[in-house]
């Protein structure tokens, strides 16, 4: 009992303490639909442990909001030769245990990388690191890799003296499992700007400000409190209540109400995921010619979704990649053509149509259900008859994986941030062994889209790398290889006060540790 | 007495069975717990793997006794999500529920009695008018709505409510209470009110209604033929025989109840049981999807039975036919 006094007495001047320290930092208090699934940050890949890991670790690079690379832990990086690049950190930087960061650290976050079953996908271009002294490291490909880069911005070194030896489990601390309780699931420690100080999952996550923390010239936000509201209504009204200062995603039909707010505004940016159908050639033999595809391409008034159902909150897009990716190429455009695509129909005999099913997940994307419903409207006028059926997302990729319908919607953001992402996983020739088109569930196949995006692996000049790309989004939209809808946009609504539009990018991971509050 | 309780006990465990098979037959339907555990662009054969270790790929039956035999000795099974054993995850969230259904009770049986009692006794009244036709709207408004108008109009517009989440805690060890705090009952006023929204009305209409009657009987009219004062006839003879369906509706207004935390807890971000389930839905997390069911089972089946029970004591009707 009186260690519990004293226990309390000691959290009560401490807290007393650092609330005295910091006082001059500012308090944010962030809404968005979900929390970071663990404090491991190669548990998971996805947007929202991306986005914890920019918050409580540094990666050795990281995206500009131009799309370039700003140096973090790295501060210079040459090419030694075609295999290997080579890394010099950043001096001085210490971990959240007071351990100095090193570039035994960055071999250590490698090699666990490559054992995370998320994540060991993406570094399997690369043999491994090599210390060359403790703050200059090599990483090392097998054959000469393009986007190394694109990978550093995934590499968050880990306190590897930290997550050394055994838990209170008998288990290794660097263990990853899904799910079983592990140490580097509860406990952590980066070299980023906040340290985990409370979590409780699915309810809120308390970051305060790292008192060791390298970068001067960070924000002023010294105290950060996520609370994850789901229910995208109360999320707004949580704004407008004056309850936290910034939410994301906030619906579009929300958007005129936050403009409309006095001393709140909506930032919004281009953001990478596109939206399409794939029209599967396994299941309808009409599929398999190019023409018909053509025809609905041509059927789908993709920019009059846009206008209509997500009230301008996206971009009509004719190709994979946005604007700003290697293989964006400006000439490839929508090309909704009503009379051109009747005419291809006629032409490829199927004037009088065909019924076909389509499944769409109902709570994945932005308005996903209302979007299906519009498509299948569409391709009516082709006398195309659709049965739609829409899921939860829960069961969604069930029937995706057994591609249960003739035409199926996926959205897809580039992992790699980089254009060959996209058709290695949509639209080369599906392939069990080597994982390519695994997302393919039109059964697309074109040998020479296949041989080209293989070449781009290995090209490093980028120049070439950048015509190949644009080589293989033309071959797609030429032969109608997927039906292109839309990129998503990204929203963020916020007091006029928060300088979000300072620190957001279309990655979306809000460097919330360089940001200001006015 | 003894029999009867007895009896009553076994009909609660076949109940008990039934809910847990029928639970673990449909969980599959919700979905692929794999897919929410790992990114999208994991391979097939690594996806396979994971549900094989995890035992999906098992027979049925082999997996519902193994279930059957962890939940006897109270191991429901390990939350995909939250990576900890279903009933600590459902235990940690059940104050934050029971707190909320405590206190839209007590707004029921506060507004509903004395509301009930004045309409039934003084049925011509303005006031009377004015309640009736307000309940008929509360009936008819979705909880859904009745909860996003209170925020937009005492959060949003008047800044005077809190608009989501529990608020400070206190920490009492074995159980975290918002009622102990100002911030946590403040955070309480808008979603008890909520989720009263429907049972409310339902409760005026019912208590005025069966004292209505009440009122129309012989030993009523005896009552006042005796002389005896207003007052004891209208709150001793009358009021007492009026609680009788009361509680038995009452019983089972309380498990519906906590089907509609699921709407409430939604919309105002209450950490507690209804919430869990919905999101347990959206991530296919099968284990604490039917481990869910199996605890708000067992607690209609026990609060049913403890209804019962208490009829028993009220009601000497029960008790000889209970008998026979």
């Amino acid at each position: 009992m009186r260690k519990w006094y004293i226990a309390l007495f000691v959290a009560v001047v401490l807290t007393m303490a650092s609330s005295h320290v910091f006082a001059a930092g500012k308090t944010l208090r962030v809404a968005f639909d979900a929390d970071p699934v663990s404090l491991d940050p190669h548990e998971q890949l996805s947007g929202g442990m991306l986005q914890y890991s920019h918050w409580v670790f540094d990666p050795l690079v990281r995206w500009t909001q131009e799309m370039t690379f700003e140096p973090r832990l790295a501060t210079k990086w040459e090419q030694i030769d075609a295999n290997t690049m080579r890394f010099h950190l950043r001096k001085g930087v210490k971990f959240h245990s007071g351990n100095d960061f090193t570039a035994a650290d960055v071999k250590w976050t490698l090699e666990r990388l490559k054992k995370s079953p998320d994540f060991k996908g993406l570094f399997v271009p690369f043999t491994g690191a090599k210390v060359i002294d403790d703050h200059t490291v090599d990483l090392i490909t097998e054959k000469p890799y393009g986007l190394v880069l694109n990978m550093a911005t995934y590499l968050f070194p880990m306190d590897s003296k930290f997550y050394t030896g055994t838990d209170k489990n008998g288990q290794p601390k660097d263990r990853i499992n899904k799910t079983a309780p592990t140490f580097a699931k509860l406990n952590e420690s980066g070299t980023g700007r906040y340290v985990v100080a409370e979590r409780e999952q699915g309810v809120k996550l308390v970051l305060e400000e790292f008192p060791g923390y390298w970068d001067a010239k960070a924000g002023n936000v010294s105290k950060i409190i996520l609370t994850p509201i789901k229910e995208a209504a109360t999320r707004v009204a949580a704004l407008l209540a004056g309850d936290v200062d910034l939410i994301a995603p906030v619906p579009p039909k929300d958007h005129d109400r936050i403009r409309g707010t006095n001393d709140m505004k909506l930032v919004t940016w281009n953001g990478g995921r596109i939206i399409t159908f794939q029209m599967n050639q396994h299941r309808v033999e009409a599929f398999k010619d190019a023409r018909v595809r053509n025809a609905i391409v041509h059927a789908v008034n993709n920019e009059a979704i846009v206008k209509k159902i997500m009230k301008n909150f996206a971009t009509p897009g004719a190709q994979q990649g946005p604007e700003g990716y290697m293989g964006y190429d400006p000439n490839l455009t929508p090309r909704y053509d009503l009379a051109k695509a009747k005419q291809l129909m006629k032409e490829a005999g199927y004037e009088k149509g065909f019924t076909i099913s389509m499944m769409a997940p109902n709570n994945r994307y932005v308005n996903d259900e209302k979007i299906a419903q519009a498509v299948a409207s569409m391709l009516a006028k082709i006398n195309i008859k659709v049965n739609l059926k829409t899921l939860p997302k829960a069961q969604y990729w069930d029937e995706f994986d057994a591609r249960a319908a003739d035409m199926m919607m996926i959205g897809w953001h580039s992992d790699t941030e980089d254009s060959a992402n996209f058709t290695e996983y949509l639209t080369m020739t599906p392939n069990k062994e080597t994982g390519y088109g695994q997302y393919n569930s039109g059964n697309y196949s074109n040998p020479e889209v296949d041989k080209l995006v293989i070449a781009s692996q290995s090209e490093t000049n980028m120049e070439k790398r950048k015509g190949i790309l644009q080589k293989v989004e033309r071959l797609l939209y030429e032969d109608a290889a997927f039906v292109p809808l839309h990129w998503q946009h990204l929203s963020w609504a916020a007091k006029k006060n928060v300088m979000i539009e300072d620190v957001a990018n279309s990655q979306n991971f809000p460097y919330f540790g360089s940001m200001m509050i006015n | 007495m003894f029999a009867f309780i007895i009896r009553r006990t076994i009909q609660a465990i076949l109940v008990m069975l039934i809910i847990s098979l029928i639970g673990f037959s449909i969980k599959h339907q919700f979905g692929d717990p794999v897919r929410d555990l790992l990114g999208v662009s994991v391979s097939e054969a690594e996806r396979e793997a994971l549900r094989k270790k995890l035992g999906l790929r098992d027979p049925f039956f082999t997996q519902y006794f193994r279930f059957l035999k962890n939940a006897v000795k109270g191991d429901l099974g390990f939350s995909f999500f939250y990576k900890k054993p279903a009933l600590e995850v459902i235990l940690k969230k059940t104050p934050a529920t029971i707190e909320l259904v405590f206190a839209s009770s007590l707004i029921i049986i506060l507004g509903s009695v004395p509301i009930g009692i004045f309409a039934a006794i003084r049925p011509q009244h303005w006031l009377t008018k004015v309640f009736m036709g307000l309940s008929l709207i509360g009936v008819s408004i979705p909880v859904f709505l009745t909860a996003i108008m209170l925020i937009y109009i005492f959060a949003v517009t008047l800044h005077w409510l809190p608009s989501y989440g529990r608020g400070d805690l206190l920490d009492l060890g074995f159980w975290q209470t918002g009622l102990l705090t100002l911030d946590g009952l403040s955070h309480l006023i808008m979603p008890a009110t909520a989720l009263s929204s429907i049972m409310l009305p339902l409760f005026i209409r019912l208590i005025r209604s069966e004292m209505m009657e009440v009122l129309q009987a012989e030993y009523i009219k005896f009552a006042w033929a005796k002389g005896l004062k207003r007052i004891r006839i209208w709150f001793v003879h009358a009021f007492k025989n009026t609680l009788l369906p009361v509680i038995t509706v009452g019983g089972v207004q309380l498990g519906i109840m906590i089907a509609f935390t699921i709407l409430t807890e939604t919309v105002f971000q209450w950490p507690g049981l209804g919430f869990l389930f919905l999101e347990a839905v959206q991530r296919a997390d099968t284990t604490l999807l039917v481990a869910y069911l199996i605890v708000v089972g067992a607690f209609f089946v026990i609060t049913n039975t403890v209804v019962d029970i208490i009829y028993v004591f009220i009601n000497p009707m029960v008790r000889i036919t209970g008998k026979a």
